[in-house]
C-alpha cells in the first residue's frame, strides 16, 4: 500500500520535475504584463507581435533551413559511412568507428573554437555556408551512431539472393537493404534535425555578422532581459514537437492495420 | 515512420520560404556589432533609407563574448558597442582606431560630463562616443524599509536578513564591498581586496540570493526589500511597481558607459562614423533612449524627451559632480584572476 503510494509519488514528481518549467514558460507566454513578477492579463499579443517581428522570423527561418539542410546531408553521409565501415574488417572497422565517435564526445566549446581557428586559417569568409558546414560535420556521428545497429540486424542472404537473381548491386541496395535501415535512418535524420536545432556554442563561433538562429538570437538578449516574444516562439516550438511526435508514434499502427486488412 | 518524414519536410520547405530576402546597396554597407535589444529597430530601417548604407548588425551578449570574436579577426565589424573597461583593454591592445572627429559632427551633442568620464577609459577621447551610460545603486521597497537609504550600509543591516538581493558578478560585488569600506572600485591592493571579500563573506547569510536579471522581477513582485541593480532598469521597475525607489549610495559607486568604437580591421570605416554620427543626432537618440529606457548621453535628445518627469529624472539623468562616481577599468589578467579567486571563496563559504 504504501509502497504503491511512494510509487505514484515518485512518478508524479518525475513528472513534474519535467513539465513544470515548460509550463510556466507556456502560462507567461499568455502574460500581458512583460515581467514574470505580475499578471497582467491574459493575451495573445506577444504571438501577434512575434509574427510581425522579422528578426525573430528571419532567424527562425534561418534555423529550420540549416537544421534541415544540415540534417539531410548528413544522414547521406552518414549512411554512406555506416555502409562503408560495417564492410570493413573488424580492426579498421573499429578503429573507424572511434574516430567517428571522437567529435560528439568532444566538448562543443573545442569544436567551436577549433572550426572558428579553421575557417580563419584558410581565409574563409563567416556566414551561412561555414555554420552549415560545421552543422553537416557535428551530424555525421548522430546517424552512423543510429544507422549502424540496424545494418548489424539486415540478413544479408536477402540481399545475395536478389543478386543472384540479377539486380545490379545499387537496385538490391535500395530494394533490400534501406527498407530495412530506414527506421534508423530515419530516427539519425531526426536526431541531427534537433541537433542542429539545439546548437548554441558551435553556432556562435561559426557565425558571421548579421547572420543568426535562434539560439544565438535568444542568448543576445540576456543583457535586457527576454522579451515575451520568445516565450510565445518557444510554445510554439514545443508544440509542434510534441504533434510531430504524435504523429510519429501514430503512423507505423495505423500502417501495420492496414496490411493486416489487405 | 515514412509518412511522419514527407510531413517534416513539407513543414520545412514551408517554413524556408519565409524571410529570405538579400538587399544590395549602392553605398556600401557598415557592419555593426551591437549588444542585444539595444537599438531601436526602427533607427536601423531609417538609416538604410536616409543614407543608402546598408546596415549588417550582429548582436553579442557579453564584452567577454564580443573581445575574441574581433581579436581573433574572424568576423570584420564596422562598428562596435564595447563598454568602458573593455574599451580601455581594446585600445591597450591596439584593436582601435582613431574616430575622425570631423566626420561626426553631431558628436557635439554629446553632454561634456559624459566626455570627462570617458577619460577614464579614453584618456584623450580618440576612440570612442558615448552611446548608453547608467550608475549601480540601491533599488528599495518603501513599505519594506522603514529609514530613507543613503549608504551601502543597508545592505549589511541585520534587520533585512534574507530580503537583499546582491549582484551575482564579480566587479560588481566586489564594488559595493569596496565602496562600503572606502576604497577604489578599481583597487589592487590584496588588503583592501581581501577586506572586502571578508566584508561579503559576512553580508553573504543576509542575502536573500546571488542574481543577475531577477533582482527586476523579484524586486516588482515584492519578494526582497533591498537589492542591487543597475539604473536603466530601475526606471522600469518604478514604473510597475510605485513602491519602488532607487538611490545612489553617499559612498559613491560605479558608472558605466558603453561606446561606439570602430576596430582597427573596420572595412567601411566612413560608413561607420556616418552611423556614429546618425546615433548622435538628437532625434534618433531620443527614439533609442525610449527603446532601451537606458540613459543616454545625449544632452540634445534629453531636451526632447517630453515627460517632465522622466527629463528631471533623478535615476535617469542624475547631476553627474553631485556623487563620486568611477567606471571600472581593465585590471589586467592576473587581477582579473585574483577577483575571481576571492569572489569564489566568498561563494563557497
Amino acid at each position: 500500500m504504501i509502497v504503491n503510494r511512494l510509487k505514484k509519488i515518485y512518478v508524479a514528481l518525475i513528472f513534474i520535475l519535467l513539465y513544470a518549467p515548460i509550463l510556466t514558460l507556456i502560462v507567461l507566454s499568455f502574460n500581458a504584463s512583460k515581467t514574470r513578477a505580475k499578471w497582467g492579463g491574459f493575451t495573445i499579443k506577444w504571438y501577434l507581435s512575434l509574427f510581425q517581428n522579422e528578426q525573430i522570423m528571419t532567424a527562425l527561418s534561418t534555423t529550420l533551413i540549416i537544421a534541415f539542410v544540415s540534417a539531410l546531408i548528413a544522414t547521406v553521409i552518414g549512411t554512406a559511412a555506416s555502409i562503408g565501415i560495417f564492410s570493413m574488417k573488424k580492426g579498421w572497422r573499429t578503429f573507424y568507428l572511434g574516430v567517428t565517435n571522437i567529435p560528439m564526445l568532444n566538448a562543443d566549446i573545442v569544436t567551436g573554437i577549433s572550426f572558428m581557428l579553421l575557417y580563419i586559417a584558410i581565409g574563409a569568409s563567416f556566414g551561412f555556408p561555414t555554420v552549415l558546414l560545421a552543422h553537416i560535420t557535428f551530424n555525421i556521428p548522430y546517424v552512423i551512431l543510429s544507422v549502424m545497429p540496424k545494418l548489424k540486424q539486415v540478413n544479408y542472404s536477402t540481399y545475395e539472393a536478389a543478386l543472384d537473381l540479377g539486380a545490379s548491386p545499387v537496385y538490391a541496395f535500395f530494394k533490400v537493404i534501406f527498407p530495412e535501415i530506414l527506421s534508423g535512418v530515419a530516427s539519425g535524420f531526426l536526431l541531427s534535425f534537433t541537433m542542429s536545432l539545439d546548437d548554441f556554442i558551435i553556432t556562435h563561433f561559426t557565425k558571421g555578422p548579421g547572420f543568426d538562429t535562434l539560439s544565438t538570437k535568444i542568448y543576445t538578449e540576456v543583457k535586457k532581459g527576454i522579451k515575451p516574444e520568445m516565450y510565445a516562439l518557444s510554445t510554439l516550438l514545443f508544440l509542434s514537437v510534441l504533434i510531430l511526435l504524435f504523429l510519429v508514434n501514430k503512423t507505423p499502427r495505423k500502417e501495420k492495420k492496414q496490411i493486416i486488412k489487405e | 515512420m515514412k509518412k511522419s518524414l514527407v510531413l517534416l519536410l513539407c513543414l520545412c520547405l514551408g517554413l524556408m520560404t519565409i524571410g529570405c530576402g538579400s538587399k544590395s546597396s549602392p553605398n556600401g554597407k557598415v557592419v555593426v556589432y551591437n549588444w542585444g535589444e539595444y537599438i531601436d529597430p526602427d533607427v536601423l530601417t531609417m538609416f538604410q533609407e536616409e543614407t543608402g548604407i546598408e546596415v549588417v548588425y550582429d548582436e553579442f551578449e557579453t564584452n567577454e563574448i564580443m573581445y575574441p570574436k574581433v581579436e581573433s579577426g574572424a568576423s570584420k565589424y564596422d562598428v562596435i558597442c564595447p563598454s568602458d573597461y573593455m574599451i580601455q583593454k581594446m585600445i591597450e591592445h591596439d584593436l582601435l582606431s582613431e574616430i575622425n572627429f570631423d566626420n561626426v559632427p553631431n558628436s557635439t551633442n554629446i553632454g561634456k560630463d559624459y566626455w570627462t568620464q570617458s577619460k577614464q577609459f579614453d584618456p584623450d577621447n580618440l576612440y570612442s562616443v558615448p552611446y548608453c551610460w547608467g550608475t549601480v545603486g540601491i533599488l528599495y521597497n518603501k513599505t519594506m524599509v522603514d529609514e530613507p537609504v543613503t549608504s551601502w550600509s543597508v545592505l549589511w543591516d541585520e534587520k533585512y536578513a534574507d530580503n537583499i538581493l546582491m549582484q551575482d558578478s564579480v566587479r560588481d560585488a566586489f564594488m559595493v564591498a569596496l565602496s562600503y569600506a572606502g576604497h577604489s572600485i578599481n583597487s589592487t591592493d590584496p588588503a583592501q581586496l581581501e577586506e572586502a571579500r571578508d566584508l561579503l563573506i559576512q553580508q553573504k547569510p543576509l542575502t536573500q540570493a546571488y542574481v543577475i536579471d531577477q533582482v527586476r522581477d523579484k524586486m516588482i513582485g515584492g519578494e526582497a526589500a533591498i537589492g542591487v541593480i543597475y539604473s536603466g532598469e530601475a526606471i522600469f521597475t518604478q514604473r510597475e511597481n510605485p513602491d519602488l525607489e532607487y538611490v545612489i549610495p553617499d559612498e559613491g559607486t560605479n558608472i558605466w558607459i558603453d561606446s561606439w568604437v570602430i576596430p582597427k580591421n573596420a572595412e567601411n570605416k566612413e560608413n561607420a562614423e556616418k552611423f556614429i554620427d546618425y546615433m548622435c543626432r538628437a532625434d534618433i537618440a531620443l527614439k533609442n533612449f525610449d527603446y532601451i529606457t537606458y540613459s543616454t548621453p545625449n544632452d540634445a535628445a534629453k531636451e526632447l524627451i517630453e515627460d517632465d518627469d522622466i527629463r528631471n529624472s533623478q535615476i535617469a539623468f542624475p547631476d553627474l559632480s553631485q556623487y563620486k562616481l568611477s567606471t571600472f577599468s581593465y585590471l589586467g589578467e592576473e587581477m582579473d584572476e585574483y577577483y575571481n579567486q576571492l569572489w569564489k571563496e566568498v561563494k563557497s563559504e
